[in-house]
């Protein structure tokens, strides 16, 4: 459960946040757009720092482990895991799934 | 009188506003399946063209990462005015309330320009499949940010009005949430949609 008087006189974790998530965003461009890697890769690249700066804001932002902070998690893990399988699922059935048959 | 907790920060101070946070990150959750069930039909659709503008043609890195920046700034200002918040200060929370909004209708600005520049570049949502699963899934996009500034106005007013209580804190902190939520969809619009997508 959070903290009411949290003692930090200047919000320093936001500012560690905000320019973290500066840095993911740009690493993403540079990482698509002035590289030569193969496109798989780069997709791998620009999709994990994606989901890490979604990561950030639920923390860093959005205080997600504050209040019932333990169902709070499992549901935000649940809602990504249906929203893998059904972006990834509907994605791989319609592209290379249905090349085999 | 429902039970106060003084020891918690003041949006979590009754059993209502503890739930009512708590029902908030469940909608989120459906919300997160929502944008899903978006991204599955533009991952499909992406590459039916059908003879209209190819993606390449069409984004513009400069637009796209102006509307990135003013999203993720606002979504920063925002953190920032919980932070004032929690500190019992209303004039740092209005503050920064009101810089986050000026910021997300400076976002709403740049995206409806450029899809009045893409229908003028004959781009509209009847052009092509990958068009449709485009503008749908920015339209929702673009809609819940312009819903979020209506609310946000709404709870200033509020804020305004009854100056910081439990009920006025829990309020700001659950559109505080939702518009977080509105960056963490445009991170992934930005790399998939959009950055996947450009030249180089």
């Amino acid at each position: 459960m959070a903290k009411n008087h949290e003692n930090e006189k200047f919000p320093i974790g936001h500012i560690a946040g905000f320019i973290v998530s500066l840095l993911l965003t740009f690493a993403a461009v540079g990482a698509k757009l002035y590289t030569d890697l193969p496109m798989i890769t780069v997709m791998w690249i620009i999709g994990a720092l994606a989901v890490i700066q979604a990561i950030l804001q639920l923390f860093m932002f959005m205080h997600l482990t504050e209040g019932e902070g333990q169902v709070q998690t499992i549901n935000i893990i649940y809602a990504f895991f249906c929203a893998i399988v059904v972006a990834g699922g509907t994605i791989w059935v319609m592209t290379s799934g249905h090349v085999h048959y | 009188m429902a039970k106060v907790d003084k020891s918690l920060p003041l949006e979590y101070q009754t059993e209502q506003s503890r739930l009512n946070i708590l029902g908030f990150w469940i909608f989120l959750g459906a919300e997160v399946v929502l944008f899903a069930t978006l991204f599955a039909a533009y991952g499909s659709l992406k590459d039916n063209f059908a003879g209209g503008p190819t993606p390449a043609e069409l984004f513009k890195l400069k637009d796209v990462m102006i509307e990135t920046l003013l999203l993720l700034t606002s979504s920063f200002t925002c953190g920032i005015a919980i932070w004032y918040m929690r500190r019992q200060n209303l004039k740092g929370l209005l503050t920064w309330l009101i810089i986050t909004l000026a910021l997300g209708a400076g976002f709403v600005f740049v995206e409806v320009n450029e899809f009045i520049h893409y229908v003028h570049e004959g781009a509209t949502m009847q052009t092509s499949a990958f068009l449709s699963s485009f503008f749908v899934l920015l339209g929702t996009h673009g809609l819940h940010v312009s819903i979020g500034i209506g609310w946000a106005i709404l709870i200033i007013i509020q804020l305004m009005k009854h100056g910081l209580t439990p009920t006025t804190a829990r309020k700001t902190f659950i559109i505080s949430l939702y518009w977080h939520f509105l960056d963490v969809v445009w991170i992934f619009i930005f790399t998939f949609v959009y950055l996947a997508r450009m030249g180089g």
